[in-house]
């Protein structure tokens, strides 16, 4: 695995990290209980870090994948 | 109630219409039957991909699932999205061997990674059974959707028949393309449907999303967050873990990546489909504004939550506009499944007996087999066997177990050798099926443990015992003589 490919770690602790430090319903992340809205707001910067992944990874300006 | 029957039938018309055009006057050979002879660019991929999201179980179930359990149905969002992380590094060298060894079926990937006809049976055998019971899944889904949204005016054994009629017609018609071309109308129709329900009846009924909670949270004190034990945090973090590693095995899924033009498409989607997943936050919300409009629904009924909101809500044209929607998320997935089935049949199971076939005599064999396989899930369906729901408990957990094998095959120098693989999958869908038909929780076999590690997820011992059973058996037969070269 290159460097670049151990962001995509992130998304795994960020994602199940949330809930587990704070399983209550408040405060409510826009309008909906804290563990959904936290799951939510990762699904988001999953795509995002996916995007910085898949800009950087040399795989994909190669002719051949 | 006509408009709705209207609508309902009109769905089911251009399914099979769109299914059958799919074809486009291409000869329908294997290479094309099964993997749209690897041609298929970003937008069909994606829906292939993403086709596992909405299914009658994620539309029924999931707002079935927030209605009755609240918290607990957070994982589907987490997990799904994970799933697409571990795409973007599993699925492009899939794909590459897949393509440069002209694999069909997901079987045909162990059987040539680890040169061994008898695992491919074994893994074949394995996907049959997880297969059978989720299409007897959407074909339930069906019955119930139709039923619902047709007030009650088709039966609902009616139903499921014209619906494994159309998906049949078209699968032989078509295959894959069939099953692509039906779900862009399918995504297109859910979204809308979705998208509406789940942002008008929260705004409608409650004056807003946040609004809503509040109310939830006031009435049902703990419903919107994890309970202490049970379907504890301890289970939310180990079931995201293990569905998400299970997502890509299931064999529709995996075979799909095969259709793919080239391999950027999966790392693209690894970024566009986790932002897709967030639809289903509307299905959610949905299934949450139904826990104080229609309380009462227990059980099986949980799954109707969807429907009675809708029903006492619209009028029975935008009823059968959900019920239009709803029939396609049960006829699409159920297309691919069915396809799945029979072309694993067909090459893994029966092509063993007679090993001179040519691939068109095993495309017509599969072709043929789409019918069987059909009947055999409308059997099923309708005799409303209980097995057939703890079966499909089970085969989430199956088709998990191909993952450490495929993973070690993807190595270098592979580690794992066929024997190790073959006993590593057998004893592991071994554990997994006793544990899910014991009900065994892992507080219930070892109870003096604290409550974080008897609330995990059961399968990770199945997965453990795969794991050291086939470390073991590949270390005794091991050094392996083959080598995985090229791969």
């Amino acid at each position: 695995m290159r460097l670049i490919h151990w962001l995509a770690v992130i998304p795994f602790i960020g994602m199940l990290v949330g809930p587990a430090v704070h399983n209550e319903v408040h405060p409510l992340i826009l309008g909906m209980p804290f563990p959904l809205g936290w799951v939510s707001v990762w699904v988001v910067l999953t795509a995002i870090i996916m995007a910085i992944v898949y800009a950087i990874d040399p795989a994909n300006r190669e002719n051949e994948p | 109630m006509t408009a709705a029957l209207v609508l309902i039938g009109l769905a089911a018309l251009v399914a099979l219409l769109l299914g059958i055009f799919a074809r486009a006057g291409r000869n329908m050979d294997l290479e094309q039957w099964t993997v749209g002879g690897r041609g298929f660019g970003w937008i069909f991929v994606f829906l292939l991909l993403a086709g596992e999201i909405y299914t009658t179980f994620t539309f029924l179930g999931a707002s079935g699932y927030s209605y009755g359990l609240g918290a607990p149905v957070y994982y589907i969002l987490a997990y799904g999205s994970l799933a697409y992380v571990i795409a973007y590094f599993l699925l492009p060298p899939v794909w590459s061997y897949a393509r440069q060894h002209g694999l069909h079926s997901q079987p045909d990937f162990f059987v040539r990674k680890y040169k061994s006809p008898t695992l491919g049976v074994l893994v074949a055998l394995v996907d049959l059974v997880a297969l059978i019971p989720y299409l007897v899944l959407q074909l339930t889904g069906l019955g119930i959707i139709v039923t619902a949204a047709g007030y009650g005016a088709i039966p609902k054994d009616a139903a499921i028949w014209i619906g494994a009629a159309i998906v049949t017609a078209y699968i032989m018609m078509s295959g894959i393309r069939g099953s692509a071309y039906t779900s862009v109308v399918k995504d297109i129709l859910i979204l809308g449907v979705v998208l509406f329900l789940g942002i008008y009846l929260p705004l409608h009924l409650y004056g807003g999303i946040g609004a809503m909670f509040e109310k939830i949270a006031a009435a049902r004190p703990g419903f919107l967050v994890f309970p202490a034990s049970g379907q504890s945090i301890a289970w939310f973090i180990s079931t995201v873990l293990l569905t998400a590693i299970g997502f890509f095995m299931w064999p529709h899924s995996f075979a799909a990546c095969y259709t793919a033009r080239d391999a950027r498409v999966f790392r693209r989607n690894a970024i566009a489909l986790p932002i897709y997943q967030l639809i289903l936050l509307f299905v959610f919300f949905v299934g949450f504004a139904a826990v104080l409009q229609v309380p009462g629904l227990k059980d099986g009924d949980t799954n109707l939550a969807l429907f009675k909101l809708a029903a006492k809500q619209f009028s029975p044209a935008v009823v059968g506009v959900i019920g239009a929607a709803g029939v396609f998320t049960a006829l699409v997935p159920g297309s691919l499944i069915a396809m799945t089935a029979a072309t694993l049949l067909a090459k893994n199971l029966v092509g063993l007996a007679r090993p001179w076939a040519t691939d068109d005599e095993t495309a017509t064999l599969a072709k043929w087999l789409v019918p069987v396989v059909m009947l055999v899930a409308v059997y099923f369906t309708i005799t409303g066997s209980a097995t057939i729901v703890t079966m499909l408990l089970v085969g989430y957990s199956f088709v998990t177990q191909l993952f450490p094998t495929v993973i070690a095959s993807l190595m270098p120098h592979n580690p794992v050798t066929a024997a190790g693989a073959f006993a590593g999958i057998l004893v592991g869908v071994a554990v997994a099926a006793v544990l899910t038909f014991t009900h065994a929780t892992i507080g219930s076999l070892l109870p003096g443990l604290p409550e974080a590690v008897r609330d995990l997820n059961v399968g990770i011992i199945a997965l453990v015992a795969n794991i050291v059973v086939l470390v073991i058996v590949s270390a005794m037969s091991g050094p392996r003589t083959v080598s995985t070269g090229g791969a």
